[in-house]
């Protein structure tokens, strides 16, 4: 079986989730090649080796510099015919997804998203993938020649193989009519840790009583090397930005670990948290539902016991 | 300008979620059905652009008749009329299908980003696709001049600030528009607005959903006091070793 698997890179890095993509092609067991687009650290992707590719494709035409998703489906669709591809693999992202369903359409290929493991193959192919947002599963049976599948987090570990793979310049021809969409501004938080990528969250709600006193979270999380995240209303009465909203209509987040503060657990905020490892809950209503489905709980005031954590957090490093 | 707007029929966001018939089907008993969250927001946009524009706004949903109460919200909160495609939505490629068999004709083609009930978000990808138009989601401002838009889209930890023309498809969340609600002269009106039932176009499928499964139970909540908070540092490195 020979699998693509399409590597997303930001600020020059690799990212967590395209090293997971590498560790569910190497479970897959297939002939793995991973294809990068635009201008990406040399160094950096030469590593690919390391988790189990055979062949680097870097493809370094400066027009694929902005992620553009109609001239990125195109490419990956050339390029899965190039090397004669039956699996593309991609993480689940703003900008991996749609490319995905767009190169699936192409190519007439099955397509899953959010698929949480390793496919199973004893009859057919059966990928298993998370639906009614983390409420359930589906196991779905992709019957299409060629199979495209983007990845939830978390659904393969990172592995280093020890493998040494080629990098080799990917040249394809790119079509003018795909740049039919055009980037004028992008405005990313830099130097801070993504959210949906996050290890780690720490997560606020209306409990925090204001945004003057995000303080003591952001001081929590630089101390866990953790992500900031919030509820709902939080995000509605403006404290904090959109994109730091966590739930079933904000960010789906799986880390190993979710701290919320002052967060009740409406069933809409818990189906944003539902695919963590572990989860705290720190909220002075004793009765609030948070706690149900939690790992661990403190009632406490917040403003009390969040810099104690902090505190801990330090003292235990 | 013609708008299209296309919805989803889906368990309501506070549903308990259970399976029937060996794992196959939904158990839908208690189940309150409701417009696509994000859905709603594509709708509210398309009213206001219908109102300082003077766009037309068709309602589209792929769904059994079952779904009709639900298209006679979007009515109520003001689309002009609505399209049923008479089938069940077996997957992502089959409605993407269906949607593009329709949206022949329409400037704009309004969706949420993704449905609740299966997630896959790729609809909107994929009707533009087929239709060989940009597509564009999550899409949280949508402004129209002439035929040039420009959109913000949110990206992992921020957003872009994009430009396409029409004809276009973009993919809707918050804070794109503010949700309506229908008012009496809305839900009385709603009534007898044209209501069209098409077939669907037939595909063969390549992909089928062949068993549910519910996650594992969590285990019971392990409470710590608030004066002993070190403690719990102690247990998430060695009990949970999650740091």
């Amino acid at each position: 079986m020979n699998i693509l698997v399409f590597i997303e890179t930001s600020e020059g890095k690799i990212k967590k989730t395209s090293l997971e993509a590498m560790a569910y092609a190497h479970g897959m067991k297939g002939e793995t090649t991973a294809i990068v687009l635009g201008k990406a650290d040399a160094g950096e992707i030469q590593t690919l080796g390391k988790y189990g590719a055979t062949k680097v494709l870097h493809a370094t035409d400066a027009k694929l510099d902005e992620p553009i998703i109609q001239v990125y489906s195109s490419v990956l669709a050339h390029a899965m015919q190039d090397e004669k591809a039956d699996v593309l693999l991609l993480a689940n992202s703003s900008l991996g997804t749609p490319v995905a369903a767009k190169v699936a359409i192409k190519l007439g290929a099955s397509f899953a998203s959010n698929v949480t493991e390793l496919p199973d193959t004893s009859s057919g192919f059966t990928v298993k993938r998370s639906i009614y947002t983390g409420k359930a599963f589906a196991f779905v049976e992709l019957t299409g020649v060629k199979k495209i599948i983007t990845l939830k987090k978390n659904a393969a570990e990172i592995k280093e193989t020890g493998g040494n793979a080629p990098v080799v310049n990917y040249a394809v021809p790119l079509n003018e009519a795909d740049f039919n969409t055009k980037i004028l501004k992008t405005e990313k938080a830099t130097g801070d840790i993504l959210l949906p990528e996050a290890e780690i969250v720490v997560s606020g709600g209306r409990g925090m009583k204001g945004p003057e006193h995000w303080g003591i979270l952001e001081d929590l999380a630089k101390a866990l090397h953790a992500a900031t995240g919030c509820s709902k209303p939080v995000s509605d009465m403006g404290w904090r930005p959109h994109h730091e909203h966590v739930g079933q209509t904000g960010v789906k987040v799986a880390p190993q670990l979710y701290i919320a503060v002052g967060i009740s657990g409406a069933i809409q905020h818990l189906a944003g948290v539902n695919s963590s490892k572990c989860i705290v809950v720190i909220n002075k209503d004793a009765d609030a539902p948070f706690f149900k489905a939690a790992d661990y709980g403190i009632v406490g005031d917040a403003f009390e016991v969040v810099p104690k954590l902090t505190e801990a957090v330090l003292a235990s490093k | 300008m013609k708008i299209l707007v296309c919805i989803s029929n889906v368990p309501d966001t506070t549903s308990k979620i259970a399976f029937t018939d060996n794992n196959t089907k939904l158990d839908t008993s208690g189940v309150q059905y409701i417009i696509g969250p994000y859905d709603d927001y594509a709708l509210a946009r398309a009213v206001e652009l219908k109102e300082s524009a003077g766009a037309s706004v068709t309602v589209l949903n792929v769904g059994l008749a079952e779904t009709e109460p639900t298209i006679r919200k979007a009515l109520a909160i003001g689309a002009d009329e609505a399209i049923r495609v008479n089938a069940f939505p077996t997957d992502s490629l089959f409605v993407a299908t269906q949607i593009a068999e329709q949206a022949k004709g329409y400037d704009l083609i309004l969706m949420g980003r993704e449905s609740i009930d299966f997630n896959s978000g790729v609809v909107h990808a994929m009707v533009g696709e087929i239709l060989g138009i940009p597509s564009i989601s999550p899409v949280m401002k949508l402004d129209i001049e002439g035929t040039k838009v420009t959109m913000t889209k949110e990206i992992e930890g921020g957003k872009e600030l994009v430009e396409s023309s029409l004809p276009l498809v973009a993919g809707c969340q918050e804070p794109i528009a503010e949700w309506k609600i229908p008012n009496m002269r809305g839900i009385m009106s709603a009534r007898t607005k044209p209501l069209k039932i098409v077939e669907p176009k037939n595909i063969d499928a390549i992909s089928a959903n062949k068993k549910f499964e519910l996650p594992a139970p969590k285990s019971a909540v392990k409470m710590i006091s608030a004066d002993n908070v070190a403690e719990l540092v102690t247990r998430l490195k060695t009990e949970a070793k999650v740091l």
